[in-house]
């Protein structure tokens, strides 16, 4: 038996199928994940996250602590709430984990780091941050709902009191608040509208309930990860691991160059990958075969060399097969994949697949 | 819990098969199997005239999640794909001893369906599978 969150029985008893996520028995899906991915693109749906490690940053120069962590910048967070992705490095260059942190004032950050990653998080957070001086607090008593979809705030905003509701509307993209027991962020890893809201384990299932009767669906890890491919997000483990850098996956613009003499971990490493010319870069591919794109998959460039495959799947949305490839530079709009001992070509297109509900890429 | 009709036989991968009035023999994946794989996306059903041999991979089935190989639980010959399929994968999960149908097949020794499971020994089967 796995880890489980606050929200596993409630799971169980609407017919989840459950799988093992990272350690943690997570839904995989309530009886089909099409339908639930596209709950999510046309209505709204909600994912149980309570497996995230939400982390307090505390400390007078927490944000100077952050600019040596994170390979993004945290200076570019000038109001309270705002959120930025970011990877965080080894000194070779290689991804740690990749998470959303928070600028709440100027002595504490919020964090939310992967499930799987957790315990090599939380060390090297601690590591580091003692040269200054801040706390490293693992906030376990909070659960987390992801709340997404075109339909999402207005239906999550209807089962909160209402002066919350009120500021939880208000909230812009990408900022977070701080609302009493409830922490209500504009986020997620759908590529549509919604919130990922934090509150205390002892009301997850109430809210999870309120969701549910608002007519939110709940959807498993399925879904969210149909949907977080089209919408163009790396999985950590998957597209991204300690043997690869942002640069050979896909992640150039989380990386802050500038000022120049910021000294973030993993930075001389990423500038003397950026001089090499034998690169790898991280792209999105599409199939026009009746084939599917898994993982692991042999990628073949002709003339120019091979890749893999790191992430596919069937796109409910597009009903065609999407994934992502880590391929040589040189990779131009064609390759082939190796799919059950057939070669299948395939179209080298830039991510998003999908946004806002919308086809992002030509068919 | 899966639905395991007691009409039908089986094999320890997945395949149930039901025998016709006329000899032929239909074979699709049982509810276990579907619920297992999930959505189906694609079905490679066999072409009418092919000949299978039993444990031969006779189709494939791929849903959001994997790709998963049919195995024939008889030889013999292919009277019929359910071409269906090809539009509806989803057939299967709507309805996987019904509309859900993969192949028929004309057998070259009835010997080999009666030495199928029955649903008495597939259930035990499932149940000894999941603990």
């Amino acid at each position: 038996m796995g880890l489980r969150t606050p929200l596993f029985d409630t799971h169980v008893a609407a017919g989840a199928r459950t799988v093992d996520f990272g350690g943690w028995d997570m839904p995989v899906n309530y009886g089909s994940q099409i339908e639930e991915h596209h709950a999510v693109r046309r209505d709204a749906g909600m994912f149980d996250v309570s497996h995230m490690c939400v982390v307090d940053l505390r400390g007078d120069r927490v944000r100077d602590y952050l600019r040596r962590l994170l390979a993004n910048d945290v200076a570019k967070l000038t109001q309270p709430g705002k959120a930025l992705y970011s990877c965080m490095l080894r000194e070779n260059g290689g991804v740690i984990d990749d998470l959303i942190v928070y600028y709440m004032n100027d002595h504490w950050y919020r964090m939310v780091v992967n499930a799987g990653t957790r315990d090599k998080d939380l060390e090297w957070l601690r590591q580091v941050a003692a040269g200054y001086g801040v706390a490293v607090e693992p906030r376990t008593e909070l659960a987390m709902i992801a709340v997404q979809g075109p339909n999402a705030r207005a239906k999550a905003a209807s089962v909160m009191p209402p002066e919350i509701a009120q500021r939880a509307l208000e909230i812009g993209p990408f900022f977070g608040i701080d609302a009493g027991s409830l922490f209500i962020a504009r986020t997620g890893y759908t590529g549509e509208d919604g919130f990922e809201i934090m509150l205390p384990a002892e009301h997850v299932v109430a809210l999870w309930q309120g969701l549910r009767i608002a007519g939110v669906a709940p959807c498993g890890l399925g879904a969210r990860d149909t949907l977080r491919l089209e919408a163009g997000m790396n999985l950590y483990g998957n597209d991204m691991d300690e043997t690869t850098s942002p640069l050979e996956s896909g992640l150039n613009w989380t990386i802050a160059w500038d000022p120049q003499d910021r000294d973030f971990i993993g930075r001389d490493a990423l500038a003397a990958q950026q001089a090499s010319s034998d690169t790898r870069k991280l792209v999105g591919l599409l199939v026009e075969d009746r084939a599917v794109l898994r993982s692991h998959q042999k990628v073949i460039v002709a003339a120019v060399g091979e890749g893999e495959v790191t992430s596919g799947t069937f796109s409910p949305t597009l009903q065609r097969s999407i994934g992502f490839a880590r391929v040589p530079a040189r990779t131009g709009d064609r390759c082939e994949v190796e799919i059950r001992g057939k070669l299948v070509p395939a179209r080298v297109v830039r991510p998003p697949f999908v946004r806002h509900g919308e086809v992002a890429i030509a068919l | 819990m899966s639905n395991v009709p007691a009409d039908l036989r089986y094999q320890k991968s997945h395949e149930w098969a039901r025998l016709e009035a006329d000899g032929t023999i239909t074979i699709g994946i049982s509810d276990h199997a579907q619920q297992a794989l999930g959505d189906l996306v694609f079905v490679e059903a066999p072409e009418p005239g092919r000949h299978v041999n039993a444990g031969e991979t006779c189709a494939v089935v791929e849903s959001v999640k994997a790709a998963s190989d049919v195995y024939s639980p008889v030889s013999g010959e292919v009277v019929a794909g359910n071409a269906d399929l090809g539009g509806q994968p989803e057939l299967i999960n709507s309805d996987p001893y019904g509309a859900g149908w993969i192949m028929r097949v004309r057998p070259d020794d009835k010997a080999q369906f009666a030495s199928m499971l029955d649903a008495k020994a597939y259930a035990a089967a499932l149940a000894a599978e999941t603990h």
